[in-house]
């Protein structure tokens, strides 16, 4: 039995990422436990690991450093023991090493990059980046194998990071100029949009992460 | 490029919807997680969801309405109607909505919103606008349902609003709805160029050129819709195609 802890701390709509997950869950085969939980016991030997988050970058992360033993406990299973681990929006802009969002903050900087406010070219670009927008696949990946070229997926942000390695960056998206919408390094993932809230493009991108066994 | 939003809206009074979708067969027709599910079927890009249930004490029921829906249908939720303070919405936000629509309380308190921002992100905060004209290019904004004319100017309350840290602007022309003659494009323009966050359309949609019109004419970057959704008077396949033949962009399911 997989276990596959969504990390409860306190901020966003962990309903439709947990509901999200389990109906996935439900259509692969193997056994899998999906648990929103903060608990570092949990985490910390967890299989697999989703991270959401919605507000601001530094609001996060204090939400997650507060809480005691939680951001060791994702080291040990992220870092050390290589778990899969899957960000959401924010929970995706955490990854960086800092977020430029109401001042400077450091980020888990596990994927080395900065969370920056989006400034589009085009003066019809509005901010927030709001609604579905098609994805452009930068280089090959596990969570986006099989997936068409230009598939929609449901955004909703006015940051975005930049990876100090363009290489970091899986797809990317044009709102007024081209940033990443997804990035990965080894067995890290991080995704600017909702896939949870992206009906069949979004679920199945859920699917394979459930499945995704980096190498 | 981001896509034209076609949004259609639900009103839920006491957890039921209250005019019926019938574009499709339903078991139960004032359920509105069927109708959340049928709208989902068939493309939706979002849901709104507005909660005209008269008495406070009430509202629970839209809880139980957002957590049914959100547990069956993966898009994005917009709740609006009767929200008063942070605590209201995070409460819908926690039950699964993405959105929360604040109109009465953020015309009263305009800091409610940058409360709301504040603690949910302004992504989260949408600021319904409710005008109606008062005189050539002049709105006044209306509050408790459009019972109240608070002699606001509508285009400096949506740059306030903005300001105060609203997300995005529901633009509900009150002139319009219910008429289905098309959008108020004057109000649209008046807005969607004064202000730099997506601005969604409403009041007056009565054709599928109606809606390409508030895009093209009036600046949009979405439109909302009930009634014409609802009785299948035009469809979202039907929508999305004639947007994508004028040229805008739009999703396909």
């Amino acid at each position: 039995m997989e276990r596959i802890a969504l990390i409860d701390y306190g901020s966003g709509n962990l309903r439709s990422a947990e509901k999200a997950l389990q109906t996935v869950a439900r259509t692969l085969a193997g056994e899998r436990e999906i648990v929103a939980t903060a608990d570092p016991d949990y985490i910390a030997r967890a299989d697999r690991l989703v991270l959401p988050g919605v507000g601001a970058f530094k609001a996060c992360m204090d939400a997650l450093t507060i809480r005691y033993g939680l951001v060791e406990a994702m080291n040990v299973a992220v870092r050390e023991r290589g778990a899969p681990f899957l960000g959401v929006c924010v929970g995706m802009q955490l990854l960086a090493s800092r977020g430029l969002e109401f001042g400077a903050h450091e980020g888990l900087g596990w994927i080395p990059g900065e969370v920056k406010i989006l400034k589009p070219k085009d003066p019809h670009a509005k901010i927030p980046h709001m609604g579905w927008n098609a994805l452009e696949l930068e280089r090959p990946h596990p969570l986006f194998e099989g997936m068409g070229d230009q598939t929609d997926m449901y955004f909703t942000h006015s940051y975005a990071m930049t990876p100090a390695d363009p290489s970091a960056t899986v797809a990317s998206v044009d709102h007024g100029g081209r940033f990443a919408a997804a990035v990965a390094l080894d067995n890290v993932a991080g995704v600017q949009f909702h896939p949870e809230k992206s009906q069949a493009n979004g679920l199945a991108l859920i699917g394979r992460f459930l499945e995704w066994r980096p190498q | 490029m981001v896509k034209v939003r076609v949004i259609p809206c639900l009103d839920v009074k006491d957890g039921r919807v209250v005019k019926g979708v019938n574009f499709v067969a339903l078991r139960d027709a004032g359920d509105p997680v069927e109708q959340a599910r049928a709208y989902d079927a068939a493309g939706a890009d979002e849901l709104m969801f507005l909660d005209i249930t008269a008495s406070h004490e009430r509202r629970g029921a839209m809880l139980d309405v957002i957590a049914r829906t959100a547990d069956v249908c993966f898009m994005p939720l917009s709740v609006g109607g009767g929200i008063r303070t942070v605590e209201d919405a995070r409460a819908l936000l926690l039950a699964g909505a993405d959105k929360v629509s604040i109109n009465t309380a953020a015309v009263e308190d305009p800091d409610l919103l940058s409360r709301g921002a504040d603690a949910f992100g302004s992504q989260c905060i949408v600021a319904a606008v409710d005008a109606k004209q008062v005189s050539p290019g002049r709105w006044n904004i209306f509050t408790y349902g459009g019972r109240n004319d608070t002699g606001k100017d509508a285009v400096d309350y949506a740059r306030l609003a903005v300001e105060k840290g609203a997300g995005e602007i529901l633009l509900t022309s009150m002139d319009r709805d219910g008429a289905k003659t098309g959008y108020d494009i004057a109000l649209l323009r008046a807005i969607t160029g004064d202000v730099s966050v997506p601005v969604i359309a409403s009041g007056g949609a009565g054709s599928a050129k109606d809606l390409v019109d508030a895009v093209k004419l009036g600046g949009a970057d979405a439109v909302l819709a009930a009634s014409i959704f609802h009785f299948g008077e035009v469809g979202l396949d039907e929508a999305k195609q004639a947007m994508a033949q004028a040229g805008l962009p739009v999703r396909r399911g």
